[in-house]
């Protein structure tokens, strides 16, 4: 912790540096905000020109385009397709990836083996790999199985893709467990086994809940493969769908603006839920050998 | 008061020194990691190695019968790359991006981490705030610096036209000319790993033993000298997380360009990850494209490797 010693100057200082990262950080923000509030904006003010800073009307517009109750537009985005296939993909690989990578993150964090270093490097390094390089081989493998265009297919990629690092957060979270309880467990006669699922992994549930929301936000945002890997509405998650939008002849700001907002929820929820616990779990690893 | 307890579990987090010994176990924890490691094998191991071998052939997706390898054409689709101007352009645009993103993100989050433990009043909404950038996909921060660097409509020139800096004929073409393209899809990428590069570098400069720095301001040593020979050789650990995650994510980048300018204009913002997309899925010449994707491949797993060697380095010093 910083330390400050009481005095005028230090006085000063203190209100200056709180000035001035009071204003970097509103900075940093305020574009996200431009987004939001222009969602709810009608069209006119958003195209006009001199441009209209101070939003002088709200609207739902957008929504109402956006969801098919306004009868004069007559093509409208498939955003039920995108909110179903993302859901879809992103619930079921986050369940399926969050449970393997818990396994493989608890047997990190206590166990001493062969190729336990080379392990570990070897499934972050799976990470590493682009989508787009992944994508080219998926394609042609999954197009021989009958999962390209397929929402499962996609949930299958995105719990490979999760998997490491769910595997170093559990890791992290499950090293700040204190070893006393495990080793009172071994000495009452727990098995490996029942003393990860009866006393270690209950402990472990915030930690569970922060890899879970980062596996399901990485699953949502996904774009490169899902370009690739999805060739209509019966597999196209959000982030295809928004960029869709700009294929069209005249790009319409307002209604990217407004399914931007819905994509966001689940990382506003994750933001809120999940801020303390993300930290502790990343940086735990730098820490320890 | 929340920021206060805050600040100290992370302090608890980094800095509870107990050892962490790992017991021996015979077969149990393959068996617990097997089913990962299979799962990656198959998913990302297996198309990979599949891509390789395609990689060797003159494959077109239209032309099925174009996948066969021979020996005589294996290496073709690298030699075809190697005397290829747009490939070289696009691994020079990839290499001048990265260089400049990781750096400016990383000096950029480090001094945003020492302005932001300085705070004092709401750091918890403060941080709030640093998070409101996490909230987006990174497609949708292509979208919305398209957007606001649109030259006709978009948020920066009317700001400029409003502020009288520029005429309203004279609007600034941000996504075409040269080196505007580069430097808004840079200032977009660093726009999106400044937050978690920021609360990692906070929660570790919060972690340091406030001995040291009650020993240094008796020695009467300087803010700066404080930062330059205390906080930042001890932050060494944090810093090289930092930087494996952020290039661990650094293939996101390509949601960005692929939005805002897609390569373009005449391939001047083209990147290996554009460039790739363009040859298989555009031209549907897999072949070719698996070629490419090899060779990011190999300079990702480098780049990640690196920082993650420095990461164990730098834990073992400490």
């Amino acid at each position: 912790m910083i330390t400050r010693s009481v005095g005028p100057n230090r006085r000063r200082n203190d209100i200056i540096w709180n000035a001035v990262a009071w204003l970097v950080l509103i900075m940093l923000a305020l574009p996200a905000f431009w987004i939001i509030i222009t969602a709810f904006r009608p069209n006119i003010e958003i195209n006009t020109f001199p441009p209209v800073w101070i939003p002088r009307r709200l609207t739902l517009e957008a929504y109402a385009n956006m969801f098919g109750l306004n009868p004069d537009v007559q093509q409208r985005v498939a955003v039920e397709a995108y909110l179903r296939n993302s859901l879809l993909a992103a619930g079921i690989s986050t369940v399926v990836a969050v449970s393997l990578g818990t396994l493989a993150g608890y047997a990190f964090a206590r166990f001493r083996f062969r190729f336990h270093t080379t392990l570990f490097l070897g499934i972050m390094l799976s990470r590493a790999v682009p989508g787009v390089a992944l994508s080219l081989p998926l394609f042609l493998l999954f197009n021989r199985v009958g999962l390209v265009n397929n929402v499962l297919g996609l949930a299958i990629v995105y719990v490979a893709v999760n998997i490491p690092f769910t595997a170093w957060l559990m890791d992290g979270f499950f090293r700040q467990i204190p070893q006393e309880l495990t080793e009172s467990a071994y000495i009452d006669g727990c098995g490996h086994w029942s003393a990860f699922w009866r006393i270690e992994l209950p402990l472990s549930l915030p930690g569970l809940a922060t890899a879970a929301i980062f596996a399901f936000l990485a699953a949502w945002n996904e774009f490169q493969i899902v370009s690739v890997l999805a060739r209509n509405n019966a597999a196209k998650t959000f982030p295809p769908g928004l960029f869709a939008f700009t294929e069209q002849f005249t790009v319409d700001w307002r209604g990217m603006a407004a399914m931007s907002v819905i994509m966001m929820i689940p990382a506003v929820i994750f933001v809120i839920l999940v801020q303390r616990n993300l930290v502790s779990g990343l940086t735990f690893g730098a820490v320890k050998g | 008061m929340a920021a206060n307890s805050n600040s100290a579990d992370e302090k608890g987090a980094a800095t509870r020194f107990v050892e962490v010994s790992r017991i021996e176990a015979g077969f149990f924890p393959f068996a617990m990691i097997s089913p990962a490691v299979l799962l990656i094998i198959l998913v990302i191991g297996f198309p990979l190695l599949y891509s390789l071998y395609v990689s060797f052939t003159p494959y077109e997706l239209l032309k099925p019968n174009s996948l066969n390898f021979t020996t005589a054409r294996a290496l073709r689709n690298y030699q075809k790359l190697l005397n290829d101007e747009i490939f070289w352009r696009s691994l020079w645009n990839t290499i001048l991006f990265l260089a400049v993103t990781v750096n400016l993100s990383y000096a950029l989050s480090l001094a945003l981490s020492q302005l932001l433990a300085r705070v004092t009043v709401g750091q918890s909404l403060l941080r709030t705030l640093l998070m409101v950038p996490m909230m987006f996909a990174p497609i949708l921060v292509g979208f919305q610096f398209r957007w606001f660097f649109n030259a006709n409509v978009g948020l920066v020139n009317n700001l400029l036209i409003s502020l009288g800096l520029i005429q309203e004929q004279g609007q600034i073409a941000w996504l075409v000319d040269v080196p505007l393209g580069m430097i808004t899809i840079i200032i977009a990428s660093i726009w999106m790993n400044i937050p978690v590069i920021t609360i990692i570098l906070l929660a570790g400069t919060l972690s340091l033993p406030s001995e040291t720095f009650e020993a240094a301001e008796v020695d009467g040593a300087s803010g700066w000298q404080k930062f330059r020979f205390i906080t930042f050789p001890l932050l060494a650990p944090f810093s090289y997380i930092a930087l494996t995650i952020m290039s661990l994510d650094i293939a996101r980048a390509f949601d960005i360009v692929r939005i805002m300018t897609d390569g373009g204009p005449a391939r001047r913002t083209e990147m290996l990850w554009t460039y790739i997309t363009r040859l298989a899925i555009e031209d549907t010449k897999f072949g070719l494209g698996s070629a490419m994707a090899w060779i990011t491949v190999i300079l990702s797993v480098l780049f990640t490797l690196y920082f993650f060697r420095q990461l164990v380095r730098a834990r073992i010093v400490r």
